[in-house]
């Protein structure tokens, strides 16, 4: 199971800056962070981008996401 | 991924096609009795909306702007038909009125939010590009801040009154404004104040207005337009998405203002605006740092308002209530020149901003 990282309830920019941090410390290669809003949910999947990550997948939580990312092939 | 939950607003397209549309129908305002290079400003709107209230007494900006009215219910009816109406509060609420405090301070020294700043760049106004300096200045600190680890800390999911006090208050205000409409020669109608002259008397008709208005909140909460938002995420990340939406913004207005034959360049008598060069820099710096703090430019809060978020209510509240101090108590600049008190409100604003910087660091889980 890969890491669960939480970013919601945080407001602009702290979803992307938590997630490039999670992406810098990780030793694997996929991360799941959870979202409460569409826009920290359309921002990391542009912001993970420019490190070289994309989004495998987004799965409905609660009232938000989880968001699969991971390094892009 | 789940194709009901792609948003083609949200792609770099869907962001130039915003700002493009809000450039091109301020400026349209502007022609349609507005005041000149100020289509849309959201601090100047809501330091009307403070002076409609009485709040303040500045006969001269007084006016219950449609404009953010329709911002915070088009935001809503977007947010509402897409799902995206989630109240939430709770992430330094205090902290961010008092944010929304000193934004509007700064503002009503330079006069102007970013949105103005661009148009009145747009218009020709070469002041601007102090402000717009200054507005980059301010959100370079604040990235600063970010960087050392600022962060005011989690909303969480809350009751549906915190999501609709505000826009309730804006349904209210338009009630108020049917029910005492601007009487021709009269100062005041029913509890509202009217300003006779100056920038609160010039006004493009209430429903014109209101619909650009509901318009732009519309396709701004899908888009997540924000100007702060454009410069911190090129200074913090290089990426230049929301940054296209403000060039757009400048751009399409500038066009518009041509065609319109409003575009007048210079740096002297411009309208609604001063020279002091470095006034106009610190005083959009202080609003940068003060927006760059609370995640979101005026505009942007007035958006996330409508979509229940109500510590940025909270941020909107502040910012009506900077208006009445700022010139219940000489903070504001008029095109005079700076207040009589409009360096010590810069200096006390960038102390309690650097101070709130500093002092919210929060462990992020």
């Amino acid at each position: 199971m890969e890491e669960l990282v939480d970013v919601r309830g945080l407001s602009c920019p702290q979803p992307v800056l938590v997630t490039l941090e999670k992406i810098k410390a990780s030793r694997s290669n996929r991360l799941r962070i959870l979202v409460d809003t569409d826009t920290a949910r359309e921002n990391i999947a542009r912001m993970v981008k420019t490190v070289g990550w994309e989004v495998l997948e987004v799965e409905p939580q609660g009232i938000g996401y989880i968001i699969t990312i991971g390094k892009a092939a | 991924m789940r194709s009901s939950i792609k948003n083609p607003f949200a792609t770099t397209l869907g962001i130039i096609v915003t700002g493009g549309v809000i450039g091109i129908l301020a400026a349209c305002l502007q022609k349609l009795g507005n005041p000149p290079n100020m289509g849309i400003c959201v601090a100047c709107m809501e330091r009307d909306i403070a002076g409609a209230l009485g709040l303040h007494r500045a006969a001269v900006v007084q006016y219950l702007r449609p404009e953010i009215i329709g911002f915070v219910l088009g935001s809503f009816i977007a947010a509402l038909i897409f799902k995206e109406f989630r109240p939430r509060a709770g992430s330094a609420p205090i902290v961010r009125f008092i944010l929304g405090f000193f934004a509007m301070v700064g503002a009503l020294v330079f006069l102007g939010c970013p949105w103005r700043a661009l148009l009145r760049l747009a218009g020709g106004d070469g002041n601007a590009i102090f402000g717009i300096l200054g507005l980059l200045f301010g959100v370079w600190i604040g990235t600063l801040f970010f960087r050392k680890g600022y962060n005011p800390g989690r909303s969480n999911p809350a009751p549906v009154p915190v999501g609709l006090i505000l826009v309730l208050i804006m349904v209210a205000f338009l009630i108020l404004r049917i029910i005492y409409p601007p009487v021709q020669g009269q100062a005041q109608s029913g509890v509202l104040f009217y300003s006779l002259e100056g920038p609160g008397s010039q006004r493009a008709p209430l429903l014109v207005s209101l619909f650009v208005a509901i318009l732009i909140g519309f396709i701004a909460q899908r888009s997540r337009f924000c100007t702060m938002g454009a410069l911190r995420d090129l200074i913090l990340f290089r990426n230049a998405h929301l940054f296209s939406g403000i060039v757009s913004l400048a751009v399409f207005a500038f066009l518009t203002n041509l065609i319109l034959g409003q575009f007048r360049p210079g740096f002297s008598n411009q309208p609604i605006a001063h020279s002091m060069f470095l006034w106009n820099f610190l005083g959009m710096a202080l609003a940068g740092l003060a927006f760059a703090l609370a995640g979101g430019c005026p505009g942007r809060q007035l958006f996330l308002a409508g979509e229940g978020d109500g510590d940025a209510a909270l941020f909107v509240t502040g910012m009506i209530v900077g208006a009445a101090f700022s010139h219940n108590f000489g903070f504001a600049a008029s095109p005079k020149g700076i207040g009589p008190h409009s360096i010590a409100a810069i200096i006390v604003g960038f102390v309690v901003c650097l101070w709130i910087g500093f002092a919210m660091k929060q462990k992020q889980q």
